[in-house]
């Protein structure tokens, strides 16, 4: 975890992540870091998916219209998916649904994207560790009672297509 | 049964297990809290859930209040989700209306907070006593267990998983990578501690692959893809073309003898290249099957075209040398699949003080082996590059092990292969042999004696890490005249606190034992995740340590982790049990989340089709809908989160059992 700077509007704030595991890697991951007894953040619940590719952009939506301050997808590393290459189309849809939270008033670093082989036990405790920080920084979002106060979603669709076009991928 | 809409009827069950979780969250509080949940109708902890009056008191809970929905807040699903759904079972409700929440490996025991630990243990529970509540029964889904084994890897681990299979009755096929079965074991000399010839105790076993009926050997053949799923795997396998037709060859050599080459000059890998072979070669005389095979880079006709060929005269009327041989593809189709892919010695010449590769008396401990050995390049006789016999010899341990900048495991055997080596160089040459060691590490039957007895025979033990080694010039004692090189080991003796060079004529690196250097093509092959060394990760490194993440699939041997010849046995024997249960059983259950179209809903908009790796989803033409075949589907559910409809639905993965585990996620606290 890095350590809190003064500009930390919100050091004692303590946000609530909603990690979504695929069984085979990341939860098995998650078990092993229990195993081993790592500590790491208390702040990031758990939810079980058999595979990353399951986790629907409405299931992420769903965790922050809940109250969610950040979204973690853990899955198996590139290659190492135990359904042959579903995690490659977790990419996909991250890739796209991050430049949609954007639009929909969520910072897109909310959402993140960690590949967690399942002896990695405490790659994903650090991993935890530190997007809690990074969303601690980040502050609460509230994005169900902000929503109404926020702006509408551009209807501009010749922006969206420019900003489509150059979407990062993440690696 | 329990009809969707039918009141809901939960029992909430929370695990202290011992103090585990009890130690760190209030599980009394947590008990109580739950037990006002909405459609709680009675919410217990208790000390062991697991234990059987635990799993008692949910039965009878069950049939006492009529209970419709279990949640158990314990260790993690993949430990006791079976134990509870087989509990719930046998007291009539259905066993998929029971949800985990893991509260030990994903609370109690990764975090000190108290009061954070509770709000997550509250959260976890509250979600999965939401997510249960749209449970629906499920029938369990089974499919039949093809009673046929592929075994990968012809070493001792195959070998031995292969033969026990075999000898049960069940159909084998054993596929080996290099021209003979045998692997390393078939290399070494003598095996620790007993001293049993390797190839005394290794041969017959060889032998007896090769004759057993059950056994379809396929050697210098690699598996190229794998289909399938437990039950039903579909392999394919290459055969490289070894360019003599193994069912008309009968073994005797002559082509070898025959060949236009009159003397051996290619390295032989076999002997570490310290030996030579001609184009048309066995490994060793031993080979099984005893088939040579032809190097198509060497040989004169296959790279050439031009050639006497002396083999095919030498052949005469059994014409078995195919010189049009090609590589084929075959495909063959096993219910389970033993993995003995084996180990690798580590390369030392990337240490770049040990000199390895630039001064040709410093060997790796299976080059010495080779030496050794009386099949080996030099008949047995331990020599020198320049054929002189070593009178001091310096053993160094730990090459590449217990070495954060190499290998930070210890590789286990190092430490009494060393020992068998001091011994065996000792008794050869009477030379004198300095081990230089960090720790001695001897766990096992008769190894302390082992060491005990190489001390006695007076072999030196120097502990501390060799430094660095050095080639100064010739040698200076009179007995060696002969005009050989030097060599110095630098090492600081931590029980004489002093530092010391010890001069010797050759020096023997214990190398440690690694993974293949495919392994990663391998574990891919077969689903298989690999723990941080590198090997093949099991299923749970104490309760299931022959399994794999892929159900059928098993490990034996040393791809699984560094391990001496009985311990590679044992588990190559627990691989081989474990398939036998399988096929013995003749089925398995199958993952009961797999997908499913709710045809009324599906537009036949083709998105999921090309998302599946397995080609589980097929278009209904006629009607214009998807359809998921449940034998082929194995449960990702990625189709799912990709329907724009919302008709693709998962088993126990519901759009709306996720929502509901993360409203209650995130709705109680």
């Amino acid at each position: 975890m890095s350590d809190p700077t003064p500009q930390q509007m919100h050091s004692t704030f303590n946000p609530r992540v909603v990690a979504f595991m695929c069984n085979w890697c990341s939860y098995t991951a998650s078990d092993l870091a229990g195993t081993a007894r790592i500590k790491y953040s208390p702040y990031a619940r758990i939810v079980r998916v058999m595979c990353s590719g399951r986790v629907d952009p409405t299931l992420v939506l769903k965790a922050f219209a809940l109250g969610a301050d950040g979204v973690m997808i853990a899955g198996c590393h590139p290659g190492d998916c135990h359904y042959v290459e579903q995690n490659y189309k977790t990419i996909r849809s991250v890739t796209m649904l991050r430049f949609f939270l954007e639009k929909m008033g969520i910072d897109k670093d909310r959402l993140r994207l960690v590949w967690a082989s399942a002896a990695e036990g405490q790659y994903l405790a650090e991993s935890i560790d530190q997007f809690v920080a990074d969303v601690r920084q980040m502050g609460p979002l509230n994005w169900s009672a902000n929503w109404e106060e926020a702006e509408r979603p551009t209807d501009d669709w010749e922006e969206l297509a420019r900003d489509t076009a150059c979407v990062e991928v993440p690696v | 049964m329990i009809q969707r809409g039918s009141q809901l009827r939960i029992g909430v069950y929370i695990c202290h297990c011992g103090s585990n979780i009890a130690g760190t969250i209030d599980v009394e509080a947590l008990a109580t809290w739950a037990g006002e949940l909405p459609d709680v109708v009675l919410s217990r902890h208790y000390k062991y859930m697991c234990s059987d009056p635990g799993q008692e008191l949910v039965k009878r809970d069950i049939q006492e209040f009529d209970l419709n929905r279990i949640v158990v807040a314990a260790c993690s699903p993949s430990l006791h989700e079976p134990t509870f759904r087989r509990a719930a079972e046998n007291a009539g409700l259905n066993r998929f209306l029971v949800q985990m929440a893991n509260i030990r490996e994903q609370v109690s025991w990764v975090t000190d907070d108290r009061e954070a630990a509770f709000v997550k243990a509250q959260a976890h529970v509250a979600a999965a006593i939401r997510r249960v509540a749209g449970h629906e029964p499920l029938q369990r889904q089974f499919v039949q267990i093809r009673p046929r084994t592929l075994v990968v890897g012809g070493g001792i681990a195959g070998i031995q998983a292969a033969l026990t299979l075999a000898e049960a009755g069940k159909d084998v096929v054993l596929v080996e990578r290099e021209p003979s079965i045998g692997g390393h074991m078939a290399m070494f000399d003598k095996t620790f501690p007993t001293l049993d010839c390797a190839a005394c105790i290794l041969t017959p076993k060889m032998t007896a692959v090769r004759q057993h009926p059950n056994i379809k050997l396929l050697t210098y053949s690699t598996v190229e893809a794998v289909e399938g799923s437990v039950g039903s795997y579909r392999v394919r396998i290459r055969r490289r073309p070894r360019y003599v037709d193994e069912s008309l060859c009968v073994g005797c050599m002559l082509c070898i003898e025959g060949c236009v080459f009159t003397k051996a000059r290619f390295p032989n890998p076999f002997d570490q290249g310290l030996g030579s072979r001609k184009p048309i070669w066995v490994p060793f005389a031993q080979a099984v099957p005893p088939v040579p095979v032809i190097d198509p880079d060497v040989c004169l006709e296959l790279a050439r075209g031009k050639c006497q060929k002396g083999c095919v005269t030498a052949c005469g009327e059994r014409d078995a040398i195919r010189f049009d041989q090609e590589e084929v593809v075959e495909e063959c189709e096993v219910g389970t699949i033993i993995v003995a892919t084996g180990f690798r010695p580590f390369d030392p010449s990337v240490i770049p003080y040990y000199g390895y590769g630039k001064y040709p008396n410093v060997y790796t401990s299976l080059e010495v082996e080779r030496l050794l050995n009386a099949g080996g390049p030099t008949a047995g006789r331990l020599v020198l590059r320049d054929g002189s016999t070593p009178q001091r010899i310096g053993i160094v341990h730990c090459v590449g092990s217990r070495d954060r900048n190499y290998h930070p495991y210890c590789s286990r055997v190092c430490c009494m292969y060393s020992l068998k080596l001091a011994h065996l160089v000792r008794e050869k040459t009477g030379a004198e042999v300095y081990n230089c060691y960090i720790d001695i590490r001897t766990p096992g039957k008769g190894f302390e004696e082992f060491y005990n007895r190489v001390q006695n025979e007076g072999v030196h033990f120097v502990r501390g890490k060799v430094a660095d080694i050095s080639q100064a010039g010739p040698v200076d004692r009179p007995e060696h005249s002969d005009g050989h090189n030097r060599l110095t080991m630098s090492v600081e003796d931590t029980l004489l606190g002093a530092l010391r060079k010890i001069d010797v004529d050759m020096v023997i690196l214990s190398v440690a034992l690694e993974p293949q250097e495919d392994a990663g093509d391998v574990r891919r092959a077969f689903g298989i995740s690999c723990s941080a060394d590198g090997f093949f990760l099991e299923k749970h490194p104490k309760l299931a340590p022959v399994n794999t993440a892929s159900d059928g699939v098993f490990l034996a041997g040393a791809c699984q982790g560094a391990k001496d010849i009985p311990d590679t046995v044992a588990q190559a024997d627990a691989a081989a049990a474990k398939a036998l249960a399988l096929m013995d059983a003749g089925q398995v259950e199958l993952e009961p989340n797999t997908a499913w179209i709710e045809e009324e809903m599906c537009s036949g908009c083709k998105t999921c089709i090309p998302l599946c790796p397995y080609q589980a989803i097929r278009r209904d033409e006629e009607r214009n809908i998807a359809v998921i075949d449940q034998a082929l589907c194995k449960g990702c559910g990625t189709c799912v989160a990709a329907c724009p409809s919302g008709a693709a639905k998962q088993h126990l993965f519901s759009e709306e059992q996720v929502y509901a585990e993360l409203e209650g996620l995130m709705s109680y606290v």
